[in-house]
C-alpha cells in the first residue's frame, strides 16, 4: 500500500502538502522500474515552475527519465544530499531520496493530482 | 527464424527467470531478463565473484561438411581454415559494399563441423546470408538457433564452480577453446568465451537441458557468491570490456576498420570473399572515423546517440554509454573524426542541450587482473 498522507502524479512523483510548501519525490514503484539511479539533476533554486512541467533529470544505470513537477510555484529548496548519495532515491524514495521543495503558487492544482487509491490502481494495472 | 515471428519468444528459462523476479525485457525477439536484484550488484557479483546467464536468445549456426573451412572463409572476414579444432576466434560477416551484418564467434568443433555464434537480433539475417553464401559448396547448414539454449557463467569464481559439473578439463580449456562433455551430466558443448572481461564458460546445450544446467550452476556457485545476471549488467560488463555492440559500435555503415577491428579481417587469406574488394579499399583509403572510449568529466551520462563537438564542430556520435560500475565514473564509446581521437583530447558532449567535457581515453576501460 502507498502512503495515505501523500498525493501522487501519473508519472510517478509523490507530493506532500504541508501549508502551501510541496515536497516532491519519486514513488516505490518509480525507484524500482527505474533500476539502479547513479545521477539527478534538480533545479535552481528560486526557478518559477509550471504545473506538470519537467524540472529535473533522473539518470539509471539504464535509461534517462524526466522529473516533473507535480505542482505549479517556485523551487525553494532541492535535496542536497543527492548529488553524492542518488542511491537514496533507491533506498529510501519517500524519505530521505526526496528531491524538491516548491513553494505552491495555487493551492487549486492540488485537486488535479492522484488521491494514494487512483496511484495504487494506476500501478497494479501492470 | 526469430526474426519472422510476430510475438517475442520465451527462453527455456522463462520460469526461472520469473520466479526469481527478474524484469523482463523484450530484446531481439526474445523475452530476456534486464535484472533479477540490480544492475549493478548483479555487475560487481561479475567482477568479483561470478554471476549466470541466460543467453538463449543468441543464434547458433552449424556448418557441417568437406568444403566448410573453405565455404566460411569465402563467407566471414576470418579464415576459420586457420583454427584449430576445439578453438575459436572473434569475426564478422559483412555485407559486400563493407558494412558490418553481424560479428559472430567461429567455433571449430571438428574437421568439417564449426558452429557460428550470432547475435539474437540478426540470426535470421545471418542464417539467410550463409544460407547463400555457402551455396555451391560442399556443406550443411543446420540453423539450430531456437534448438539450443545457451547459460554463460563469468567471473573469477567460474571455474572453480564449473570444475565441480563437468568431466572436462578446465585446465586444457584455454581462453577461446570448446570441448564436448557433460555439464551437470548434460551433454553440452563447454566454451570458455564470454562477453564480460572476466574468465568464464558459455554451456551451449539441448533447450530441454536448459533448466537442469541453471539449476545446477545456481545450486553449486551460490556458496561462492554467484547470483544471476541480466542484460542490464551485460551491457555494462562489455561497456567497460571495451567489447563492441551491434547497433551500437557495428552496423552496416561502418566497416571493421572503423570500429578497431581491422584484426578479423583477414585479407591475406587465399581467394576471394563477400566484401573483399569493399574492404581492401577501405583498409588502403584508411578508417575515416575511430571508436574511442570517452570519461565524462563534468556531470552527466553521455548515453547513446548523443552528439560530440570540438567547439562548434561536431565531431562525432556517442555510441554507448553509462555510469561505470567499476570506475564509478560516467563512460561512453563514441566514433570520432581522426583529429578528435588521440587520448587525452578533450570533447563537447552535447548531454540534453547542454555541453558537458568528455575526455579521451584508450580502451579498455577495464581489464582484469592478470
Amino acid at each position: 500500500m502507498v502512503p495515505q498522507d501523500l498525493h501522487y502524479t501519473k508519472e510517478h512523483e509523490w507530493v506532500r502538502i504541508e501549508g502551501d510548501i510541496a515536497t516532491v519525490g519519486i514513488t516505490e514503484y518509480a525507484a524500482e522500474q527505474l533500476g539502479d539511479i547513479v545521477f539527478v539533476e534538480l533545479p535552481d533554486l528560486g526557478r518559477s515552475v509550471a504545473q506538470f512541467a519537467a524540472v529535473g533529470v533522473i539518470e539509471s544505470v539504464k535509461a534517462v527519465s524526466d522529473l516533473f513537477a507535480p505542482v505549479g510555484g517556485e523551487v525553494i529548496e532541492t535535496n542536497a544530499e543527492l548529488a553524492e548519495k542518488p542511491e537514496l532515491l533507491n533506498s529510501d524514495p519517500m524519505g530521505g531520496g526526496w528531491m524538491l521543495r516548491i513553494k505552491v503558487a495555487d493551492r487549486a492544482q492540488v485537486d488535479r493530482l492522484l488521491d494514494p487509491a487512483a496511484y495504487e490502481a494506476l500501478t497494479s494495472e501492470g | 527464424m526469430a526474426q519472422s515471428q510476430n510475438s517475442p519468444l520465451a527462453t527455456p528459462l522463462a520460469d526461472r527467470h520469473a520466479a526469481l523476479g527478474a524484469r523482463i525485457v523484450e530484446f531481439g525477439g526474445w523475452l530476456m531478463p534486464l535484472q533479477y536484484t540490480g544492475i549493478i550488484e548483479e555487475h560487481r557479483a561479475v567482477r568479483s565473484r561470478a554471476g549466470l546467464f541466460d543467453l538463449s536468445h543468441m543464434g547458433e549456426l552449424f556448418v557441417e561438411g568437406p568444403e566448410a573451412a573453405a565455404a566460411l572463409a569465402y563467407a566471414l572476414t576470418t579464415d576459420p581454415a586457420s583454427l584449430k579444432v576445439g578453438r575459436a576466434h572473434y569475426s564478422m560477416i559483412c555485407f559486400p559494399e563493407g558494412g558490418v551484418l553481424d560479428d559472430l564467434i567461429v567455433y571449430r568443433l571438428g574437421d568439417e563441423r564449426f558452429m557460428i555464434v550470432a547475435n539474437a537480433s540478426n540470426a535470421g539475417a545471418v542464417s539467410d546470408a550463409l544460407a547463400a553464401r555457402l551455396a555451391g559448396f560442399r556443406v550443411v547448414l543446420d540453423d539450430r538457433s531456437l534448438a539450443t539454449a545457451l547459460v554463460a557463467i563469468q567471473g573469477p569464481r567460474s571455474a572453480g564452480t564449473m570444475a565441480h559439473l563437468t568431466d572436462v578439463s578446465l585446465d586444457g580449456l584455454r581462453y577461446y577453446a570448446i570441448a564436448e562433455g557433460r555439464v551437470a551430466g548434460i551433454p553440452a558443448l563447454l566454451a570458455r568465451t564470454g562477453y564480460t572481461g572476466e574468465d568464464g564458460f558459455e554451456v551451449f546445450c539441448d533447450v530441454a537441458d536448459a533448466a537442469a544446467v541453471w539449476d545446477a550452476l545456481i545450486e553449486t556457485g551460490t556458496a561462492d557468491g554467484l547470483i544471476p545476471v541480466g542484460l542490464g549488467a551485460r551491457d555494462t560488463l562489455r561497456l567497460e570490456a571495451g567489447m563492441p555492440l551491434y547497433g551500437n559500435e557495428l552496423g552496416r555503415d561502418t566497416t571493421p576498420f572503423d570500429a578497431g577491428l581491422g584484426r578479423v579481417v583477414h585479407l591475406s587469406k587465399e581467394g576471394d570473399f563477400v566484401g573483399r574488394a569493399a574492404l581492401e579499399k577501405a583498409r588502403a583509403e584508411g578508417p575515416r572515423k575511430k571508436l574511442v572510449g570517452l570519461v565524462v568529466r563534468g556531470r552527466g551520462i553521455a548515453r547513446h546517440g548523443y552528439e560530440v563537438f570540438a567547439g562548434d564542430r561536431r565531431v562525432g556520435t556517442v555510441t554507448s554509454g553509462t555510469q561505470s560500475p567499476t570506475l564509478g565514473q560516467p563512460i561512453a564509446m563514441a566514433y570520432v573524426t581522426l583529429s578528435e581521437a588521440e587520448p587525452g583530447t578533450i570533447i563537447d558532449v552535447d548531454i540534453r542541450d547542454h555541453r558537458v567535457p568528455a575526455e579521451v581515453v584508450p580502451l579498455p576501460f577495464y581489464k582484469r587482473p592478470a
